[in-house]
């Protein structure tokens, strides 16, 4: 187990400065502003929050897609189930 | 018609909304039935709308993430999910991408990336087409032969390279009850690990090369392949999501309105697999790379004559979107008329 330890933390040693350089050297990243100017409600509210917090944008954004998908998801096994097709068996399937 | 183009508050472009619903019904189709995210498909489609490329991956990624959700939950009510399988795969693939991602860097220092990419692509779409194509001939033929010999023809079936791949038993040995196999853990690990080193070189989410490495490596049932792979989808699309987003790279407007698009073709797509059988969704997949394949090609040639680069590039687009809507609508007719003869069968059966 100290020995797996040993190695572990040996291989960590040498992996993260290759790491770092492999991900380095392309200079500054390049910064988007949405423009506000033109927005207005949702859309404004949008935009600010993006160009005050990428990470609440992610978080927001994160939560977001998945409720939509499922949402629609749900609204067309509705319609599917309501015309009569049978969403519990795959029935036969084949290899 | 103003009505019919919305502001993106973050790309800065007006977009053609209709065109990003019918989009997202085509990939979610495509989706849904084959079980990949579909990147080589809506990336082009949203650039042709008008958005700058950087944003175009970024929306794709969110929006695949949602359309992969609701399809993995359609494919686990049905039984077609192998979530022990999916959690295995998630290390090698998790590893393999990475593994992949850094040879990239290496490759970049060197020079000529795109190049060596683009190639390794259409050598591996030729081999999977070929692959599928060979392996519909070769049951064909053991079809004749057993009908020949008075057995059931139901019972052919054309590669299985998984036969061999299932002796090797190095410990410890699964049982994955959904797909229905046994063998040994490395097996999907390894798998899961070439699959994601590759997606991690040609950057893309792996379904295409996944979903047959399931059926012809690992032995999984076509349905089985599908759903499992939608899983690791789901998985690795909200991680792509949570990365773009974060680098400012999404346009959540667009994302939602391809999304609600896509949302419902997935289901439709992921019903449809109960019509098409198993080798159906293996012939028209092969299509799919073919197609796939040959729009490289056209951006190859491309880049090799310049008099001709917006030619074939344009070619290209065509191509792709012609694909999404050839195969979408054959999928939805498909789907249909099954559903016709089930709703009938139905209705028939309560007469008696």
């Amino acid at each position: 187990m100290k020995r797996l330890m040993h190695f572990a933390m040996s291989l960590l040693i040498i992996a993260l400065p290759s790491s770092s350089f492999s991900a380095g050297g392309g200079g500054e990243p390049i910064v988007i502003v949405a423009d506000t100017r033109w927005t207005s409600g949702i859309s404004h509210w949008w935009a600010t929050l993006y160009n005050e917090s990428h990470l609440y944008f992610t978080i927001v954004t994160c939560i977001i897609i998945p409720v939509v998908g499922v949402i629609f998801g749900v609204i067309t096994d509705f319609i599917m189930a309501h015309i009569g097709i049978d969403l519990t068996k795959r029935g036969h399937g084949g290899h | 018609m103003d009505w019919l183009y919305v502001h993106m508050p973050i790309a800065g472009v007006d977009i053609f909304w209709p065109g990003l619903i019918i989009l997202g019904i085509g990939v979610g189709i495509i989706g849904g039935f084959f079980g990949m995210g579909g990147a080589w498909m809506v990336t082009p489609g949203l650039n042709i709308l008008g958005f700058p490329m950087a944003f175009a991956i970024g929306t794709d990624i969110a929006h695949m993430a949602g359309k992969s959700l609701v399809s993995t939950m359609r494919h686990g009510k049905f039984g077609n999910v192998d979530y022990k399988l999916g959690v295995i795969m998630i290390i090698g693939t998790v590893g393999g991408f990475e593994v992949g991602a850094q040879m990239i860097m290496w490759l970049e220092r060197l020079g000529s990336v795109d190049k060596v990419v683009r190639y390794i692509y259409l050598v591996l779409l030729a081999f999977i087409a070929w692959l599928v194509f060979y392996d519909v001939h070769k049951k064909k033929k053991k079809e004749e032969e057993a009908r020949r010999l008075g057995r059931d023809p139901e019972e052919a079936v054309g590669v299985e390279w998984h036969k061999t791949l299932h002796k090797i038993k190095i410990p410890p040995m699964v049982h994955l009850n959904v797909a229905g196999i046994y063998c040994s853990a490395w097996l999907p690990i390894a798998v899961s690990f070439f699959t994601g080193w590759l997606a991690g070189i040609l950057g893309i989410g792996g379904g295409l090369i996944r979903m047959p490495s399931l059926v012809y490596l690992l032995g999984c049932p076509t349905h089985v392949a599908v759903g499992t792979d939608l899983f690791e989808v789901m998985i690795s699309g909200l991680y792509g999501a949570a990365s773009y987003t974060y680098k400012g790279r999404t346009e959540l407007v667009a994302a939602i309105i391809m999304l609600i698009g896509a949302s419902m073709g997935a289901q439709v797509g992921a019903v449809a697999t109960k019509y098409i059988h198993g080798y159906g969704i293996r012939i028209v997949f092969g299509w799919a790379v073919l197609g796939c394949a040959l729009s490289i090609v056209f951006k190859l040639i491309g880049a090799q004559v310049p008099a001709y680069k917006t030619l074939l590039d344009n070619a290209s687009t065509v191509l792709v979107l012609g694909l999404v809507a050839a195969m979408s609508l054959y999928i939805f007719v498909r789907m249909v008329i099954g559903a016709r003869e089930e709703i009938a069968a139905k209705k028939q059966g309560r007469a008696h």
